[in-house]
């Protein structure tokens, strides 16, 4: 980006009318992904002086506990669901629960998930780090991912969505493909780097469960609703475009949501087979498929 | 611009958690925990039992459902005190018309001021469980270890005076606890607290003191107040839970709990209660229903432990 000016040039304009016929592989209309947030908050975390971990002073229990909740009950809960209507995840990873809670990421590796970094902990931010130290959580992420599942980690999602000027440079020079932390559209887009190239992953704030149950206080019915609302009118536009469930296990886990979100899979999952709309996948596939169709010439 | 670089020290990254307060167990990995009737889920329903004083404490920091104006608010202080004289009364009835035995988490305050309260709880056969000294009785790691001490004593023997029974439960307001409570409890006698919701079934700290999760997010506060639904959306989203905890619990053998926590002043009013008593009886009607107090599934968890 350029550091200091009104428009910081991430991306060339373009207008959604008029846009060049995309289709994803098969036909498909829409590319839907799950991104589970598999996370690790810590109890008494560091202060970090741009922004606070928790609300209460340590420890916050609600707050820690609710976190707490998705590696003790919830992953398992929505993981099972997700696997049964035949959705694979793409994993928003607190790369340190590779460390503390290796089962879970286990459970996600062999059910054939995506793994991508979203910092160390949830509860270490990247604001006021200077170009080394975000080096090292950029390689801390990728080694420790590889050592853990044996996949090499392509996008990047900001811890707690904390950024500095320099994060997509710096993630496109080691290598990554993607970044989910830009909503300006519903197909991926060239990112502009310094070196290399880059794709903006629409991943959604607004439809996002935290979103969904805590900023637009939906009913568990409600936020399923907007699911299905979100997928038919995508489904219905122009082809290639991208439909992203952000999700965390502690909300969507819960047993009161847990019942009403699997009504979505089944509907999204109906509309996949033979002559359906959705390619039901993963963000590296989507990145993958998007470049394959740059280079053939779109 | 750097960031000090110990802020890139992880000093507790390693197997488990960051912090020593109990061991970490996925659900589906422990072993099933059956109920004592054998059914599937067990309903426990924990009221809460405030009272606020018209004058409210900001240390260490003010209870959620506190007094919100200039000094005094009349408004907050007595739509409160209807939730006790009224609301929980109608719950008492409603309760009773299902035959279920609930969870009372009691401000110590409250059978000071009520004792008539606390012996229509007890003959009702509902559970007392200590709740603080009263509305300004939090607790956070800000508040000196011996006041802490100090409030979970006055709470517990002024209870135990008044139903002659020592309370086995503890609730803290707003769940908030310091690092120094579990040990305070266990010290106390308590046998469990419920202000972990970070699982579905009841669990040791490491100091030997139970948990049982009290969910934070099934509570009339939290749906009906914060969120703003409705009470039939409520009503909706219990059954919901109902039906994916028996299915599960079929699934998957042993038994599930459905914990929901109530505030009379929230679930009490006369435009709720219809639709709450309605959701009593389509929970009553379940055949895979259990109505548990906290201390049975408290005795199901240790006589399973051995």
């Amino acid at each position: 980006m350029r550091e200091g000016a009104p428009d910081p040039e991430l991306y060339e304009f373009q207008r959604y009318r008029a846009r060049k016929p995309f289709a994803w592989p098969g036909g498909k209309k829409v590319a839907v992904w799950i991104s589970p947030n598999l996370e690790y908050y810590e109890i008494d975390p560091p202060a970090n002086p741009h922004r606070k971990s928790w609300a209460k002073p340590h420890p916050d229990v609600v707050g820690y506990a609710h976190r707490d909740h998705a590696n003790r009950v919830g992953h398992w809960r929505m993981a099972d669901v997700m696997s049964k209507h035949g959705f694979p995840g793409s994993v928003s990873l607190s790369v340190a629960l590779c460390q503390h809670h290796p089962d879970v990421v286990a459970d996600a590796n062999a059910r054939g998930w995506e793994f991508f970094s979203h910092g160390i902990y949830n509860t270490r931010y990247s604001y006021g780090m200077d170009e080394t130290q975000e080096r090292a959580i950029i390689e801390d992420s990728i080694r420790t991912v590889r050592e853990a599942t044996g996949q090499t980690i392509r996008g990047w999602l900001a811890p707690a969505l904390t950024h500095t000027p320099r994060t997509l440079d710096l993630i496109a020079e080691y290598g990554m493909d993607y970044t989910c932390d830009l909503y300006h559209d519903d197909q991926p887009f060239a990112v502009k780097v310094a070196k290399g190239r880059l794709i903006s992953m629409p991943y959604s704030l607004e439809v996002n469960d935290h979103y969904g149950f805590f900023i637009y206080n939906m009913s568990p019915r409600e936020y399923a609703q907007t699911l299905i609302r979100q997928y038919e009118r995508l489904a219905a536009e122009e082809s290639g475009t991208v439909m992203c469930i952000p999700l965390h296990s502690y909300l969507i886990g819960q047993p009161h949501r847990i019942g009403p979100f699997e009504e979505v899979l089944r509907h999204i999952a109906a509309d996949a087979g033979e002559g359906g709309r959705a390619w039901i996948t993963r963000a590296g596939d989507i990145a993958d498929a998007w470049y394959d169709a740059q280079e053939g010439g779109q | 611009m750097s960031l000090d670089p110990t802020y890139l020290e992880y000093a507790k990254r390693g197997l488990g958690y960051d912090h020593a307060l109990y061991p970490y167990a996925p659900l589906p990995k422990r072993a099933p925990l059956a109920w004592p009737c054998g059914r599937r889920v067990a309903v426990w329903f924990t009221v809460s039992l405030e009272w606020f004083p018209i004058t409210p404490s900001d240390t260490p920091f003010r209870a959620p459902g506190h007094m919100q104006t200039a000094y005094p608010d009349y408004r907050h202080y007595t739509s409160r005190e209807y939730g006790t004289r009224v609301g929980f009364y109608r719950l008492l009835d409603a309760f009773d018309k299902v035959g279920a035995k609930v969870s009372v988490a009691v401000n110590a305050a409250i059978a000071q001021r009520y004792p008539q309260i606390i012996a229509d709880i007890l003959s009702a056969g509902h559970e007392i469980i200590a709740h603080s000294t009263d509305m300004n009785g939090t607790i956070a790691s800000t508040l000196p270890v011996e006041q802490e001490r100090a409030l979970i004593a006055e709470s517990l023997a002024t209870l135990e005076q008044a139903t002659g029974r020592r309370p086995r439960g503890w609730h803290s307001i707003a769940r908030s606890q310091s690092f120094a409570t579990l040990d305070l409890l266990k010290e106390a006698g308590v046998d469990y607290c419920v202000d972990w919701a970070n699982d579905e079934m009841p669990f040791a700290f490491s100091n030997g003191l139970v948990n049982i999760p009290l969910n934070h997010e099934l509570s009339d506060r939290q749906i009906i107040n914060v969120q703003q639904q409705s009470v039939d959306s409520y009503a909706q989203q219990v059954l919901d839970a109902h039906d994916w905890l028996s299915a599960e619990a079929q699934a998957q053998g042993g038994g599930r709990m459905l914990p929901l926590h109530l505030t009379p002043y929230i679930i009490g009013l006369p435009y709720r209660m219809d639709a709450f008593e309605g959701l009593l009886a389509d929970l009553a009607a379940r055949p895979d229903t259990w109505f548990a107090r906290g201390g049975d599934i408290f005795d199901a968890f240790t006589a399973n432990q051995g």
